[in-house]
């Protein structure tokens, strides 16, 4: 069984314990499946699901359920994701994934919607639902029919979802090069040309992606931004990100909140692993669409297989990856930002503090990398401060951190400097930022030496 | 990775090790991993990590003048034809390295041979697979000094934590027998990545923060040093081969792939797509932010020998006692029942003499 949380060690293994001796039973009794009953309930017969997992045969439909949308409620909760007056966007891939949470996220609405109905003084709002997905067409020519039918087909699931209704925003991957469409379309196709590691292609498509939603959420006022992230893709991003040299900013992308970006992102399945979701699609017929595969050749597709093959040999591989990954310090801004807002609910307050999440609060002067958004280290980062009137594009290099300088950034100089063109205005703009903010901090430390060195000739 | 362009732009093999000697003393100085006068052991396995290691620590030591007092140090386990062909090879690297060599068996350290515990253990279970282990115990030490994490994934995990554990307590052990103020030992890049990649996969949070680090133990008796951290196998295999130094090397007669873990598929796969993912992968373990309030297992000595350990006792003593006592099994797996009352038992029988058992190596350190 997966982990409920981050949070409890002991216990895993002792519910780890109760698993193996559990197979070793069902093992043993052989024959006695058929005689079985569901391991939680006591009364309904179990679901087999013939796809192989550990735990197939254990637990009835509702069981089940109830399980896997038990483990989304309490993230929700315990990590303050959604409250009633927040307005959340749900990001939609058609993937299984995605689905389920878009389903989770509709039936918290539709509850929270029948308690504000029943409630005298309706105090509680209900906080609402947008739905995104983003258009890769301009990415990806081959797939534009697909795409089409595709973005019908979400159209009309998103339709199915209501009442309450939601609005669907179909994000252009391209948009964020400006309102122009042939023109960012043009950009976009030079910018990711001008990449030639597949795996950092694939990346900075990615890293795209995510502005793109950040960008729809931001203009269409949504203050909380849902992906539908499970254990099994965490587990593979931690592979990833330690492969790629990134251990530094990988605790930073696998917390339950992730509140670095204008609207922070929030992971309630990050508790349910990848066979619960496909197993859950199959039960309540959720319908998915997955675009064709593209020759995946780089490293996430191999760390992809080598974790598949993991859980394969162990089912609880991906939970221990996660699990130790978890162990890694949080950053600040893993944590929905405090407001002065008193509608939280109290038992998310009080699950809070029960949680006593650790987190590094001191360090607030976190610099991040312009393309992943990645907090750098500060052996990274220290390249910064010794361009002052440098190029644009050497500014870039300065800023970004190692391994977006490897797999995603040219290697000579004249194809960064036209990379540097290429790269979305939002990116740029960080870049200048981060180098105000670093002779700002260079200025403040001459002037408290120059303030002691006043005080010595007094 | 500059070093690695600059190495591409020469050609031949001299500009190679040249390069690749200056690296390791660039790697020596730069985390002064010595100090003048001290007196430093080799873990020489006969394969070829620790034979590079060797040569390329002597020529260091003479031409930078660390005044390093340098020996080989091997350890018997013993296993038959396989274990005295790879001391036969340290024997000769002795000759020609002009560096001292001390043997040290298990025999001598614990009053047991490997093949006496394989023996022991098999005839308790009759294990059918005696003969598969034993192979793959040969073919596994036979390559290097062993690292953890290429054992790990072996099916046969308790027997394999159980060699593991005794070579490298028999390491230290024989360091501090001999008086040494550093232990150096053939850990290369591909290692250290293999062994990152583990831990994550393991949940192993407390290795997972130290087993980067290019020095370990400097708390305990005696530090152990791994010069060899940002140096990938191909380049030792390399160098090995440009120098031609004498090394043992064996295959498994059965399919070589038949018994890789699946990390180490994973690393070579990872290598092939982007060398430098092994320098990445050290570099994430370094850079990872383990706090310091996470739990980590804490460190005292054991009550029988002295050694570090967590526990009342360390894991070699409990194998040994198990051995010893006719229980080849204690000590292997998790404990059932309460742990303290079970060493309170052992401790209580201790004095206790047990006819079937043979008599304990000296343990008086």
């Amino acid at each position: 069984m997966a982990c409920n949380s981050s949070g409890c060690e002991s216990g895993c293994y002792d519910r780890e314990k109760d698993n193996g001796s559990k197979i070793v039973d069902d093992a043993v009794s052989g024959g006695g499946n058929h005689e079985s009953v569901c391991v939680k309930c006591k009364c309904n017969a179990p679901m087999t699901f013939g796809d192989g997992g550990f735990d197939d045969g254990r637990f009835c439909a509702d069981c089940f359920r109830n399980n896997v949308f038990g483990k989304f409620r309490l993230a929700v909760t315990s990590h303050a994701m959604i409250t009633p007056s927040d307005n959340v966007l749900v990001a939609f891939s058609g993937g299984s994934s995605s689905r389920v949470s878009l389903q989770f996220v509709h039936e918290l609405q539709i509850k929270a919607l029948k308690n504000y109905e029943a409630s005298r003084d309706r105090s509680l709002p209900v906080f609402g639902v947008g739905v995104a997905f983003v258009d890769e067409t301009a990415a990806f020519p081959a797939l534009s029919t697909e795409m089409i039918d595709a973005i019908e087909w979400v159209r009309y699931t998103v339709s199915c979802l209501s009442p309450p209704a939601k609005d669907l925003h179909v994000v252009p991957v391209e948009s964020i090069f400006g309102s122009d469409s042939l023109d960012a379309r043009d950009r976009l196709l030079k910018l990711l040309d001008s990449v030639p590691d597949d795996t950092g292609k694939e990346d900075l498509l990615l890293h795209l992606k995510m502005l793109s939603l950040q960008k729809v959420a931001a203009e269409n006022g949504y203050n909380r931004l849902v992906l539908g992230s499970c254990t099994s893709r965490i587990a593979s991003h931690v592979l990833t990100a330690t492969v790629k040299g990134r251990g530094y900013s990988l605790s930073a992308d696998i917390q339950h909140v992730d509140a670095r970006w204008k609207v922070p992102i929030v992971l309630p399945l990050r508790d349910c692993v990848r066979l619960e979701i496909t197993r859950l699609c199959l039960l309540d017929g959720l319908k998915t669409v997955e675009l064709a595969c593209r020759s995946q050749c780089g490293i996430n597709d191999l760390v992809s297989s080598f974790v598949a093959l993991l859980q394969e040999e162990n089912p609880s591989r991906e939970c221990t990856i996660v699990r130790t990954a978890a162990k890694l310090t949080p950053f600040y801004f893993n944590k929905i930002p405090e407001t002065d807002d008193s509608n939280v609910p109290m038992a998310t307050q009080r699950r809070l503090k029960r949680f006593n999440l650790k987190y590094d609060g001191s360090m607030t002067t976190e610099a991040f990398c312009p393309i992943c958004n990645g907090p750098l280290n500060r052996s990274d980062s220290s390249e910064l401060d010794t361009f002052e009137e440098g190029q644009e594009s050497d500014v870039l290099y300065a800023a970004c951190c190692s391994s977006c300088r490897f797999q995603i950034l040219p290697q000579d100089g004249s194809s960064l400097e036209q990379f540097s063109s290429f790269l979305p205005d939002h990116m740029i703009s960080q870049v200048k930022h981060q180098k105000v903010d670093s002779q700002a901090y260079l200025r403040e430390k001459i002037k408290d030496c120059l303030l002691l060195d006043d005080e010595e000739v007094v | 990775m500059e070093a690695g362009e600059e190495k591409s732009k020469k050609a031949g093999g001299e500009c190679f090790y040249e390069v690749f000697e200056e690296e390791i003393h660039q790697v020596i100085v730069g985390n002064r991993l010595f100090k003048f006068g001290e007196r430093v052991a080799i873990g020489a396995s006969g394969g070829k990590d620790s034979s590079v290691l060797a040569y390329v620590l002597s020529e260091l030591n003479r031409r930078h003048s660390y005044g390093l007092d340098l020996f080989l140090l091997s350890i018997d386990e013993g296993i038959t034809g396989y274990r005295d062909d790879s001391l036969e090879t340290v024997k000769r690297n002795e000759v020609q390295y002009g560096l001292p060599l001390q043997i040290v068996s298990y025999k001598d350290l614990y009053g047991w041979t490997m093949d006496e515990i394989v023996k022991m253990i098999g005839l308790k279970n009759n294990c059918t697979f005696c003969g598969v282990f034993r192979r793959q115990v040969r073919s596994k030490f036979l390559h290097s000094i062993p690292s953890l994490s290429k054992f790990l994934q072996n099916r046969l995990f308790c027997f394999m934590i159980l060699c593991l554990v005794e070579f490298l307590k028999a390491l230290d052990r024989g360091a501090a027998l001999l008086k040494v103020d550093k232990l150096v030992t053939g850990h290369n890049a591909d290692d250290i990545a293999e062994t990152v990649v583990l831990n994550i996969l393991r949940g192993d949070i407390a290795r997972l923060s130290r087993c980067t680090s290019i020095t370990t133990g400097e708390d305990g008796p005696i530090p152990r040093c791994k010069p060899f951290k940002y140096t990938y196998e191909k380049e030792i295999v390399m160098y090995a081969y440009f120098k031609k130094l004498d090394y043992f090397s064996t295959e498994c007669i059965y399919s070589p792939n038949a018994y890789r873990g699946f990390a180490c598929e994973f690393i070579n796969d990872l290598e092939r797509l982007r060398p430098r993912a092994i320098l990445d992968i050290i570099k994430s373990g370094e850079d990872f932010r383990i706090a310091t309030t996470t739990k980590m297992p804490e460190q005292g000595t054991c009550e029988r020998c002295g050694y570090i350990s967590s526990q009342k006792w360390c894991k070699a003593c409990v194998l040994l006692e198990g051995l010893n006592r006719g229980l080849p099994k204690m000590g292997i797996g998790r404990p059932r029942g309460n742990v303290n009352g079970d060493y309170k038992d052992i401790k209580a029988r201790s004095t206790a003499k047990t006819i079937e058992s043979k008599q304990c190596g000296s343990l008086d350190f």
